[in-house]
């Protein structure tokens, strides 16, 4: 299974290829289209921003980008790998060692502390509490918030929680980053530290951020901006386009 | 993944302790009320077990039990001691009988007699006098718990006299006796003395005692007696249990502690379901959170299995306490005298308890497994 995972992409800076993806919903006895064939290369060492009304189908897209959505047609590479060809546990498997998630609700686990739950992609994949918690501290300590290492979720702001996710989400070093909407709970200062935060401590030359949000109070912090529409992409460029 | 389990388990106070009161209630109930119902039936063969020397048991063909026997011609005796293999053989004769108390009330016993020679019949230990008080004329032993029917709590009965039957007794010891089913007072008296303590009919023998001669099966003996006398024998084992299957057929006492014990599952089942169902909503989103990050279902089954593995270790460990605790704070009451855990009772109720973690921990998995990671973006 490793190896399907190492496989070398056909472009090395290429990060997510989409082609063809089309997924549909049953609700009741109709059938609704939800995305209608997106193609997309998204490529490593880029933060992207994906925006649009709401209904136009973010959250299927970049659940489906990262494996946890199943497309209804079209294919998903990620780093070269074919994703949804890969059986169920190979998949959970390949998340658990390439894609690091920020909930927008944390879903942080209440009764371990702060270091602990940035710890878990690390613990799931077996490397020991120890040593897991001191890799999670050093994070959080990147994020400043290492004296905060021992505090149970409770016990910490919501900046502070947001933080600790982030963290979980960098911890075992993923090569995707995939978030949906982190700062829509934040006023316009805060969104716009977390959105600074990201870019500095997620972005790397070999890794993609992706970030699903309808706050234009923060878009000159994308390198690229992809907005859809009733499931196609409508626009795709550095800046947004005028009407929005 | 395991201590995380636990400790999401832990963290949640209100429903851990609920989740070890379900399993240590029912395992309480389950094993307290099984011990119970195992002491009492065995009290069935008290008979039995009071004359631990006798071999073999040997009756009239229609005698079931040894409070259930019909006499025989005292020649019966003679009868059994000339069959071969056959040690020693002595009558044993069980009857009831009224005694009138110093308070004038009227309460029924039974009577023993047993041999007068051997003393074969009374119980081998005794808590107040000695064995040969019996050679008095008019003595008889009580039992220890029909003591505490007759005479105030911690009261030293010896010296009492009795009206039995009209007849003057004197009670001359105390003996430590398994109390039978009925926990009805036993009055042992000496076999020729008890002839006239019961009249009554001709035919007053109600069992022979055997001692089988060494290297010859107690069974094997048995099957002789029975071809050379037409009476009935039965090992010592054969007729503990027929005492027991006795009160079992013939009493509602199965049934009662079956439903107990039932109901002790079944609140189980309820309580630790429920609790489960809410504990797992609970953490629906941490778990699909966990399924999204790249928690396999294999690992979230085994995160469950150890927080139920947990639950009910512990609460089935109180529940045992609890029931040993029962057994032994009572164990000055004469009611549950010589009570103990028989040790398929915890085997039991662990297989109960596991029954009912399995159960209601697979119905609150399944939530768990049927989560879309997905779900965790919306
Ligand atoms: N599991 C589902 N079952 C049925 N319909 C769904 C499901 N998930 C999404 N949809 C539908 O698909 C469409 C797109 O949903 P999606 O969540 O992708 O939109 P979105 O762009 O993320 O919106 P928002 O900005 O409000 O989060 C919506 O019409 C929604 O009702
Ligand atoms: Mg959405």
């Amino acid at each position: 299974m490793s190896d399907v995972a190492l496989a070398a992409p056909s472009d090395a800076a290429t990060a997510i290829a989409t082609r063809g993806v089309v997924r549909d919903f049953t609700a009741g006895q109709q059938t609704i289209r939800v995305l209608h064939g997106i193609d997309l290369d998204i490529r490593a060492g880029e933060l992207t921003y994906l925006v649009g009304e709401s209904g136009s189908g973010k959250t299927t897209l970049i659940s489906i980008m990262c494996g946890i959505l199943w497309p209804t047609e079209g294919e998903v590479r990620l780093f070269g790998t074919d994703i949804y060809k890969l059986s169920d546990n190979e998949l959970v498997d390949f998340r658990l060692r390439n894609v690091g998630f920020i909930f927008q609700q944390y879903n942080l686990i209440p009764a371990i502390d702060a270091a602990s739950n940035a710890a878990v992609p690390l613990i799931a994949q077996g490397v020991g509490r120890g040593e897991a918690r001191a890799r999670a501290i050093e994070l959080l300590a990147a994020l400043n918030i290492a004296d905060q290492a021992d505090k149970l979720p409770s016990q910490l702001s919501g900046g502070q929680q947001q933080r600790v996710a982030i963290a979980r989400a960098l911890v075992h070093q993923p090569r995707l980053i995939v978030c949906d909407e982190p700062t829509a709970a934040l006023d316009a200062r805060s969104g716009r530290r977390v959105m600074d935060l990201l870019r500095e401590v997620a972005l790397a030359d070999d890794r993609s951020v992706i970030i699903v949000t309808h706050d234009n109070r923060i878009f000159d912090l994308a390198d690229r901006i992809l907005v859809l529409e009733d499931g196609r992409v409508t626009h795709d460029g550095r800046d947004m386009p005028k009407d929005h | 993944m395991v201590w995380i389990a636990i400790r999401m388990l832990t963290g949640d106070a209100t429903k851990f302790y609920g989740l070890l009161f379900g399993i240590a209630f029912s395992t309480l109930l389950i094993t307290q009320q099984l011990t119970i119902f195992v002491n009492l039936i065995e009290r069935g063969a008290s008979g039995v077990y009071n004359v631990p020397s006798a071999d073999v048991w040997v009756m009239d063909p229609v005698s079931r039990t040894t409070d259930v026997n019909l006499p025989m011609p005292s020649t019966a005796l003679d009868r059994v001691r000339s069959v071969p293999g056959v040690e020693w053989a002595v009558p044993h004769l069980r009857a009831a009988a009224s005694v009138r108390t110093k308070e004038g009330d009227l309460e029924g016993v039974s009577v023993i007699g047993v041999d007068d020679a051997t003393l074969i019949g009374l119980p081998r230990r005794m808590t107040s006098g000695s064995t040969n008080v019996l050679e008095r004329p008019d003595a008889v032993v009580i039992d220890d718990v029909g003591t505490t029917r007759f005479f105030p709590e911690g009261y030293d009965p010896v010296g009492e006299r009795l009206e039995l039957n009209d007849q003057r007794a004197v009670i001359m010891g105390v003996a430590d006796a398994v109390p039978s089913f009925t926990s009805q007072v036993t009055l042992y008296t000496r076999y020729s003395r008890a002839l006239n303590f019961v009249p009554g009919t001709r035919n007053r023998l109600s069992f022979v005692l055997v001692g089988a001669a060494p290297n010859i099966d107690a069974k094997i003996l048995a099957t002789r007696i029975t071809e050379a006398t037409g009476l009935r024998a039965r090992t010592r084992d054969e007729f503990a249990r027929d005492g027991i299957d006795f009160i079992i057929e013939n009493t509602g006492i199965p049934l009662n502690f079956g439903i107990t014990v039932m109901l002790g599952f079944l609140v189980g089942v309820a309580i630790v379901g429920l609790t489960f169902s809410l504990f797992i909503r609970d953490n629906i989103k941490q778990f699909g959170a966990l399924k999204a990050i790249g928690v396999n279902n294999a690992k979230i089954r085994r995160m469950v299995a150890a927080q139920a593995a947990m639950v009910g270790s512990i609460g089935y460990g109180l529940g045992v306490l609890g029931t040993v605790a029962f057994i032994w704070s009572f164990s000055s009451n004469p009611t549950f005298k010589g009570f103990y855990i028989p040790w398929q009772v915890p085997l039991i109720s662990l297989a109960a308890v596991t029954l009912i973690l399995t159960l209601t921990g697979w119905i609150a998995l399944r939530n768990v497994l049927k989560t879309e990671p997905a779900a965790v973006f919306r």
